[in-house]
């Protein structure tokens, strides 16, 4: 479980966060959407300790990651992350993205980091391009790759920040295939996304964000259908 | 108008010697680049460290290595530190004087090549549970050490072309020091460095040559 507690956080004079509550049980799919700087993937990397808090915290299965002395490096184990692009090691090739860190991290042996590689490559339809770098890739399938390594790690959540954003139109069907694939199996996960129709279609929660608060959170037809703050109705007649 | 009769079965009778100078010209460019490599590397992480005491250290030793003569440089390593009781012999000196100059280059390189390295990547290797070093060593570096190869490859150039510069440390086995040593008992001038010339451009040429082949070989992303 991920419990967001009057979580606030600035960049310089810019407060980007403007204390969020949020629980994230496991199990659940929740997408997270709003406009541009609304905040939502600095959560995203706050949540796994890549970014800092100002204050409130964060307490992923019982462990409060922005407190002194938590292992990080064993945190980010359980949470993978996503990002919207220049996910890849462009000097080894797909396999070796996949087993690096199940080596170097969960020191996995060789042959065993290799075989769960592979099963992951498999698993998101990457099985024929093990050998190759990843800049024969197209973006959908880095960004398909980057999924498989971080699920390589046996994370206990997936965090996904806009993967599809930096794709060509024709590219981003694959990737929001995969996640879903991924829903399906009850993956917890968290998606910041643009993607609406996509957003309606797999996720337990919306959530809506904007300007740095949490404007509003429900099930999607809720939250689509009927929304209540004039910002998200203003939101979701511009994005469709 | 010239009055110098050219000799070169003379000169060329020195060519046994001289080869073997050459092989002492390369063991020291060779040297100096790996010690360089690895200091240069050192000086990175320090000046990435966030230590303001260590990105210090790492600046002076760039700036030094930069902005005075190589020539300077060994003759510090040999006689100024001499002048404190560590001697070292020609060699030593030289070996360490070119490999400071190295490392000052290379570090500079490596700093350059940094830049065109996207945060994401440190991002996505510490998101996996790496931890800062793993993520360094194991997405960084080789991206920069690919980065900055063809700068290296000059650097080498350089570092075989700075062997003569053991001169002024009384240098006497590496080429220039033979060939050095041989005018002064034969007097054919030009033709021993005319000839000394030669190697080094081979020398050269065949290094900067193989590093592309290298380049090709090992850089297939």
């Amino acid at each position: 479980m991920i419990e967001i507690e009057n979580v606030r956080k600035s960049f310089g004079p810019l407060e980007v966060l403007k204390g969020i509550n949020l629980n994230v049980p496991k199990g659940e799919v929740l997408t997270v959407i709003g406009g541009s700087g609304s905040g939502k993937s600095t959560l995203l990397t706050c949540i796994n300790g890549l970014e800092p808090i100002d204050s409130g915290k964060i307490v992923v299965d019982g462990v409060e990651v922005h407190a002194r002395g938590s292992d990080l490096n064993k945190l980010r184990q359980k949470i993978g992350i996503v990002f919207q692009q220049w996910n890849a090691f462009p000097h080894l090739t797909v396999i070796e993205n996949v087993m690096l860190a199940q080596q170097k991290v969960l020191k996995r042996s060789k042959a065993e980091a290799e075989a769960e590689a592979e099963k992951q490559l498999k698993h998101v339809g990457l099985g024929d391009k093990l050998k190759v770098y990843p800049s024969r890739l197209s973006g959908g399938q880095q960004q398909r790759m980057a999924i498989a390594r971080a699920l390589a790690m046996s994370p206990d959540y997936m965090l996904f920040d806009e993967v599809t954003s930096a794709l060509d139109p024709q590219l981003v069907g694959e990737v929001l295939d995969t996640l879903r694939m991924l829903a399906s199996e009850g993956m917890t996960m968290i998606c910041v996304t643009h993607e609406m129709k996509f957003a309606r279609e797999v996720s337990d929660r919306v959530a809506f964000f904007h300007k740095g608060v949490m404007a509003e959170i429900a099930p999607p037809d809720e939250l689509f259908g009927a929304p209540k703050t004039p910002e998200l109705q203003q939101f979701l007649s511009a994005t469709h | 108008m010239f009055n110098y009769n050219f000799r070169w079965n003379q000169a060329l009778n020195s060519l046994p010697q001289m080869l073997e100078g050459a092989l002492v010209t390369m063991e020291i460019a060779i040297l100096s680049m790996v010690i360089g490599i690895i200091v240069a590397i050192l000086l990175t992480v320090c000046r990435i460290s966030g230590y303001r005491s260590l990105s210090a250290i790492a600046t002076t030793w760039v700036e030094i290595a930069r902005n005075t003569p190589a020539l300077f440089q060994i003759y510090m390593v040999h006689f100024g530190l001499g002048s404190f009781g560590i001697h070292l012999s020609p060699y030593i000196s030289l070996l360490l004087g070119i490999a400071f100059n190295n490392a000052g280059y290379l570090a500079e390189n490596y700093r350059g090549a940094l830049k065109a390295i996207p945060d994401t990547q440190t991002r996505s290797a510490r998101s996996l549970g790496m931890s800062a070093p793993q993520a360094f060593v194991h997405v960084v570096m080789p991206q920069m050490l690919r980065i900055s190869f063809l700068p290296m490859t000059n650097q080498m150039v350089w570092a075989i072309l700075m062997t003569s510069l053991g001169a002024v440390v009384a240098m006497n086995t590496d080429l220039y020091g033979v060939t050095s040593a041989l005018n002064a008992l034969t007097f054919r001038t030009f033709e021993l460095f005319a000839i000394a010339a030669v190697i080094f451009y081979v020398i050269t040429k065949v290094i900067t040559l193989s590093a592309r082949l290298l380049a090709a070989r090992m850089f297939r992303y």
